[in-house]
């Protein structure tokens, strides 16, 4: 066994893939369909095709580096994280971790609404692998760390979601880790707070620890990582320096997806997912005027019933500013604690946005435990013009204003 | 060296004493899932603990009605009462250890697909709540018995190992079904209602005795039959079933362990992908 050579390395990857099958009749998910798939396709179990969600991913971490994990939805830096983490098994190739590995594939996992924050403390810090007496020896700096001390006592089913967010980070911020893997933790709760984790895992990378960090935010991802791994569709495309990466991604992101103005889940993708969304404009696909009636439309895919399954939707403009905000929040929509595929289609009668590029966000949540189903970015580019509008002595321009609204001139003389 | 532990992550299933090594590693969690459940279980209910006594005598007082009063079934001259609730504090213990370790895995999909630990840890920490439901139901048994000037049998002392058996039945079984709903919901529905059917077919509300001869040694090809009549030997003195009944039954759990924990590590690598 190598030893000397392989002490310096945190994280040594070699050929790390991870395979689906896709295709009808595949998973079969109750006896009755596996029956009846084994009476049609009586010979083998190969059928449907093999959709790699990670391919020959080969790496070297040496101990002490943040490193910054980017790519497009569907590259498959979930998956390969998920790997590192063990939740999932690799379907080639292997990884040696050393040290004790701390993941985060979302903080508060596990958290109960009906006990108290020190009893969600107790429970989140066992669920991450800590020992009892260490979260005891650091209890009082979590505590300290989540800023809510005097609700410590009170069922978290009664804090807000801030309130929440700042507990369950507290937790994972304190988890004793030679190795950090760390999945888009900083994607919510509010500036503030953010700030406070951005500084907080500068710290972790900063002590020596080594930190693999995926993140939608590039802005995160350059002031914690000087390495950056970029993935494209299964595989590593990028290793190097974080601006390097950082331009390259710019490059993959402009190249544009094969269909730029809808989006379609990568094959095998599994749980609550969206499936597809798509930008209904006026003009053509991706250019819309600005007036019009205005559209977007996605599928769900819910397989297991969820009791506050919440959609929400942001439009960014093009310095990544979220300029309208659509959700599906009160009132219980039929998706929640049922199951099946659900169409969802947002109409806007008169879509006044000023001219310029936009993308779409898509989250998919759960409220009651915070858990992040999807967060995806840049779908469905689209372009607002205001070309017909009429305003012949001027330009219109991007930069003249945020938002445009239907007025009328009211002008006499007196 | 700092003696960093070496994780290696690779396809095919580690080794059984690795395995092991870790679920020791993890046993904080174990205690913490166990305690979670206890301070759940009982939360906003106006009567609290006192439901873990209350729902097994309702059901002795409804066995009490149905087989002591309507059929009259032989109770080797116990109070039926007391005959009854001996062995219904042995099959609570088994049913809902086997119960809540099949769910345990589909009703957590979020610890199953967002953090890694050792899985049989999921199963295997039903059994803290269980223990104490069990705890307490023996307390109220005794004390049921002495009000009624009965000293309890000097064979009390083996009902830990009884109790050992009934939990190796349950878990073995319980670790096959927890993996296999994840794949086949089926599992889900059909248990319970084998739940049921095995209630029916076990000494519990009657004597194995009431059994007809001819049929005795088809009765006893249930596993939980040896092991039920023994909570009734071990708590009120009454004949214990044959040597051989008992060692066959011991057999049948030691298979369902190795079974189940096999079936379990089997389907476990894919757990994240299928929940």
């Amino acid at each position: 066994m190598k030893s000397d050579a392989g002490s310096a390395l945190a994280i040594h990857a070699e050929g790390l893939g991870k395979s689906y099958r896709i295709g009808r009749g595949v998973r079969a998910t109750t006896l009755a369909e596996r029956i009846a798939t084994t009476l049609r396709h009586p010979f083998g179990t190969g059928h449907g095709e093999l959709f790699w969600a990670l391919r020959d991913a080969s790496f070297e971490v040496p101990r002490g580096q943040a490193v910054g994990i980017i790519g497009r939805n569907g590259a498959g830096k979930s998956t390969l994280l998920k790997l590192l983490s063990r939740i999932t098994t690799p379907t080639t190739g292997w990884a040696e971790l050393r040290g004790r590995v701390g993941s985060l594939i979302e903080v508060g996992t596990g958290f109960h609404p009906e006990l108290t924050g020190r009893e969600n403390i107790y429970l989140n810090g066992a669920i991450l692998g800590m020992r009892k007496h260490e979260v005891a020896r650091r209890f009082d700096e979590i505590v300290d760390f989540s800023g809510i001390a005097q609700f410590i006592d009170t069922p978290v089913k009664r804090y807000s979601s801030g309130m929440y967010m700042r507990l369950a980070f507290a937790v994972a911020a304190n988890l004793d880790a030679e190795i950090l893997v760390i999945d888009e933790v900083l994607a919510v709760g509010d500036l503030e707070f953010q700030r406070k984790c951005l500084g907080k895992m500068g710290e972790v990378a900063g002590a020596g620890r080594t930190v693999l960090f995926v993140s939608h935010s590039l802005h995160a991802i350059s002031t914690l990582t000087s390495r950056t791994l970029v993935l494209d569709r299964g595989r590593i495309a990028f290793d190097g320096s974080t601006s390097d990466g950082l331009a390259y991604y710019r490059g993959l992101q402009a190249a544009g997806a094969d269909s730029p103005h809808a989006y379609k889940a990568p094959a095998g993708k599994t749980g609550v997912h969206l499936m597809d969304g798509h930008v209904l404009t006026s003009i053509s696909d991706g250019l819309h005027r600005h007036g019009d009636p205005f559209a977007l439309e996605f599928t769900l895919d819910v397989p297991v019933p969820v009791s506050q399954l919440c959609f929400s939707v942001h439009i960014m403009d093009e310095t990544d500013r979220a300029v309208n905000h659509f959700w599906i929040y009160g009132d219980g929509p039929s998706f929640r604690n049922a199951t099946g595929q659900f169409r969802v289609r947002i109409d806007v009668p008169k879509y006044r946005l000023v001219l310029g590029r936009y993308t779409v966000t898509v989250w998919v949540t759960d409220r009651a435990t915070h858990t992040i189903y999807e967060h995806l970015t840049n779908l469905c580019p689209f372009e607002i013009t205001m070309d017909g509008l009429s305003r012949p002595d001027y330009d219109w321009s991007p930069e003249m204003m945020v938002y445009a609204e239907d007025y009328t001139w009211d002008v006499r003389r007196r | 060296m700092t003696g960093a532990p070496v994780v290696r992550i690779g396809a095919g299933a580690s080794g059984a004493l690795h395995r092991l090594h870790e679920i020791w590693n993890y046993r904080d969690l174990f205690g913490a899932l166990g305690v979670r459940d206890l301070r759940l279980r009982y939360r906003q209910t106006a009567l609290g603990i006192a439901w873990v006594v209350l729902q097994p005598l309702a059901a002795a007082g409804i066995f009490a009605f149905v087989f002591g009063r309507i059929a009259r079934v032989p109770t080797y001259g116990q109070p039926y009462l007391l005959f009854s609730l001996a062995a219904l504090t042995g099959w609570n213990f088994f049913s809902s250890i086997l119960t809540r370790a099949s769910a345990s895995l589909i009703q957590n999909p979020q610890l199953v697909t967002r953090v890694y630990f050792p899985r049989l840890i999921l199963p295997l920490s039903v059994v803290p709540a269980a223990l104490v439901d069990l705890l307490v139901t023996i307390v109220a048994f005794l004390g049921i018995a002495l009000a009624q000037g009965r000293t309890p049998a000097a064979t009390i002392v083996a009902l830990p190992l009884v109790l050992i058996l009934l939990g190796m039945l349950a878990l073995g079984t319980g670790f096959a079904a927890a993996a296999l709903s994840v794949r086949y919901r089926d599992v889900q529905y059909l248990l319970p209602v084998a739940v049921q059917l095995a209630l029916f077919a076990s000494p519990v509300g009657y004597s194995s005795s009431a059994v007809p001869p001819q049929w005795q040694s088809l009765y006893y090809a249930n596993p939980l039959a040896a092991p039920l009549e023994l909570m009734r030997w071990s708590l009120l003195g009454t004949p214990a079933p044959t040597l051989s009944r008992i060692e066959y039954s011991v057999a049948v759990a030691l298979i369902l362990w190795l079974a189940g924990t096999w079936i379990f590590r089997h389907i476990e690598q894919s757990f994240a992908d299928e929940i």
